[in-house]
């Protein structure tokens, strides 16, 4: 196709969840591009507001409906502020099984994610729904691994979607022994649908597309993976604690768009599962290490659409680090005298003062950050929470500008669906990313 | 949102059924993933003609069933619903946003301009946003499916009933009744208040089976456990306490009087 006097119009109206809309907007003018943007509008559910005079010990349970498939991300993120601002430090054992509910939602929204994203560009469908009739076997194994990581959840925090037991200070319920031994079946006979994911992965393939960028996502000095604690650091070198969490996105307002932008240290920067990979891929368990290298991934790769293969790795590594701390409560029991149900705190089980509290957590699409400030009955004066997808958006729109011109010369079908392909990778939401995207042209 | 009609080929007599978000979480859409491989067998006796999630719109006739997730936040939203209601023999609230406007509710306890200026900054004004309403509040409502999020169970049941065109009852029970049949011990017994005794049952008293209390998200009982005044005063609870707590669901009610 010639190029030189292309024109090309394209507009992607594309439905987001708790981000809102985003839209592609491309426009090519006599072959010279006048117009690359990715737009987001922020849906106005005003939860920062509505927390104002809500107690900071219902702030878990409010947060956690932000987004459907990431409550439990919310939850824990939630959970860290508000100990933060009222002091409180975690048990040991708190710590471990928030880690643990953590490996779930990253299996959860991970399998989701690539089997609706993978398993259709793979198969050559524009969406999931078609693969029912030809692809039975993938439709099944990824509603059986979905539905197992369910039921784990289920046990561990009373259910997946707006978790129940997981609160300020602890746990409602804590699980039993034929609970934690449930829970090691279910992932253990996973493990043949665990296989066929890898070997779907495998056959993945992904648009050959470089740019550097800042990678931001929790470091950490010791041998963990760090998705819980750490502190905030970038692939520029960076490095701040939670409290100063505002200096790592310095968000800014960019007149051709209503939503935030996010930047640290250049133009834009880059949260998720590649970030994280990028960031911390020797601490990933042995097994995630050995996916990794079969599957050509490296740090540090400068492939924004990789970040579904390092999401691959991710899923790998959050099963046996599961396994690994379910077999560690199994041997060495738990402690259910650290069980707690505390309300709203009317009885004052938990000392209460004012604070400033800031929780940092690595949720499926990045680090996500809550920020709470009480007074000194633990009432909420003022909320702030910044969403992956958000502080994605400006990177997502500077890929875009080196990319656009990379396929310019491609048939305009190729140029959308790469386009869409590159969204789509960042996993700004599941039900966005595998929403049809309805394009129009001019030209 | 959409640009173009690819229309949604008409290839059996099955009901057709369509899902619709607005504002919400979506959590009670992905409830309906969480049903594993027996989502199959429920997808094979229905057509799902609009899903945001995996068809293009759009279906130009009669729907026979409509899901309606999200509470009614905005203009457009509000005409959207209408135009929806007009075309669907059956509709369903679902979900406590749609139910009773859930969480999104705690809006309206503030005042519009107040609220939308401390998160929006001087620039509010370009986003639209209406004091939030439940469906019921905007256009008529067949069947409702309470809870937040929903008991994938009661959909199931929900929507059996819908194709029959058979009426399907919430009891009119409080959380009590299922939790009592659970033996849970009462949460006022620990000195914790609970809002069981003024929310529906339904849910099999799924959140303090788990060691929590009772939010209120299915909406309010209209006869309270019969005890439940007494429970203020045996307690000594301060009525505004509870009356606050439950406004974290059920703030849109007050829409209702």
């Amino acid at each position: 196709m010639a190029t030189a006097n292309k024109n090309l119009d394209i507009k992607v109206e594309y439905v987001t969840r708790v981000e809102g809309h985003g839209n592609i907007v491309v426009n090519v003018k006599e072959g010279k591009i006048e117009k690359c943007e990715f737009h987001v509008v922020e849906t106005p559910r005003l939860f920062e507001g509505m927390l104002r005079g809500r107690s900071i010990f219902e702030a878990q349970h409010i947060t956690s409906r932000i987004c459907g498939i990431c409550s439990c991300g919310h939850t824990l993120a939630s959970i860290q502020a508000a100990e933060d601002a009222l002091g409180v430090v975690p048990t040991e054992q708190t710590v471990k099984l928030r880690k643990l509910l953590l490996d779930y939602e990253f299996l959860d929204s991970h399998l989701l994610h690539v089997y609706l994203l993978a398993a259709p560009d793979v198969l050559g469908v524009p969406s999931f729904i078609p693969l029912i009739g030809t692809h039975n076997a993938v439709v099944r194994r990824a509603l059986r691994m979905k539905k197992a990581v369910n039921d784990v959840c289920d046990i561990l925090v009373g259910r997946h979607i707006h978790p129940i037991t997981a609160i300020v200070g602890g746990w409602t319920k804590l699980p039993s022994k034929k609970d934690i031994d449930t829970q090691i079946k279910i992932l253990e006979d996973m493990a043949p649908d665990m296989g066929e994911t890898l070997k779907l992965a495998k056959v993945l393939k992904f648009p050959d597309f470089h740019r550097e960028t800042e990678y931001v996502a929790l470091v950490s000095d010791d041998g963990e993976y760090p998705l819980l604690n750490g502190d905030i650091g970038s692939t520029d070198g960076k490095r701040v604690s939670k409290k100063d969490y505002r200096k790592s996105t310095n968000e800014f307002i960019d007149p051709r768009s209503s939503a935030k932008f996010t930047k640290w240290s250049r133009e834009s920067l880059f949260v998720g599962a590649l970030a994280r990979f990028n960031l911390n891929s020797n601490k990933l368990h042995p097994k995630a290490k050995a996916v990794a290298k079969d599957l050509g991934l490296k740090p540090v790769c400068y492939n924004p659409f990789m970040n579904t293969v390092a999401q691959v790795v991710e899923i790998v590594h959050c099963y046996y680090h599961a396994l690994e701390i379910l077999k560690d409560l199994k041997k060495n029991g738990v402690d259910y005298s650290q069980q707690l149900t505390v309300g709203v705190n009317e009885k004052g089980a938990v000392p209460v003062r004012a604070g400033n509290g800031v929780g940092s957590v690595e949720v499926p699409r990045g680090i996500l950050h809550h920020n709470y400030e009480t007074d000194k009955a633990g009432m909420i004066k003022l909320a702030n929470c910044i969403i992956p997808t958000n502080q994605n958006v400006n990177n997502i729109e500077h890929d875009f500008t080196k990319f656009l011109p990379e396929i310019i010369t491609q048939p305009k079908a190729d140029i959308t669906l790469k386009l869409e392909m590159l969204v789509r990778a960042y996993d700004p939401c599941i039900s966005c990313s595998a929403h049809y995207l309805d394009v129009k042209y001019v030209d | 949102m959409k640009k173009e009609t690819k229309p949604v080929k008409a290839v059996s007599n099955k009901p057709k059924v369509a899902f619709f978000d607005f504002a919400c979480c979506e959590g009670c859409q992905l409830q309906i993933t969480n049903l594993g491989e027996g989502l199959l067998d429920i997808l094979g006796a229905i057509d799902v003609v609009e899903f945001r999630e995996a068809i293009s719109e759009k279906w130009d006739k009669d729907y026979d069933v409509v899901f309606i997730e999200g509470s009614i936040g905005d203009h457009h939203a509000e005409e959207r619903l209408k135009k929806i209601r007009a075309r669907a023999k059956v509709l369903i609230a679902y979900g406590s946003c749609a139910t009773t406007g859930g969480v999104n509710g705690m809006k309206n306890s503030f005042e519009l301009d107040e609220i939308r200026a401390s998160v929006y900054g001087k620039d509010y004004k370009l986003f639209d946003s209406t004091p939030t309403k439940a469906v019921h509040q905007v256009v008529k409502v067949d069947y409702s499916i309470n809870g937040c999020p929903i008991y994938a169970p009661e959909l199931v049941e929900v929507l059996k009933c819908a194709l029959r065109g058979l009426p399907y009852t919430v009891p009119d029970n409080p959380v009590c009744a299922e939790c009592k049949l659970n033996e849970n011990v009462c949460m006022y017994e620990r000195g914790i208040s609970c809002l069981g005794p003024w929310t529906k049952a339904g849910c099999n008293s799924w959140c303090v089976n788990n060691g929590n209390i009772c939010y209120g998200c299915r909406g309010e009982v209209k006869n309270p456990a019969k005890n439940a005044n007494d429970i203020i005063g045996k307690y000594n609870l301060k009525p505004e306490l509870i009356k606050n707590k439950f406004d974290m669901y059920n703030k849109c009610k007050e829409g209702d009087k």
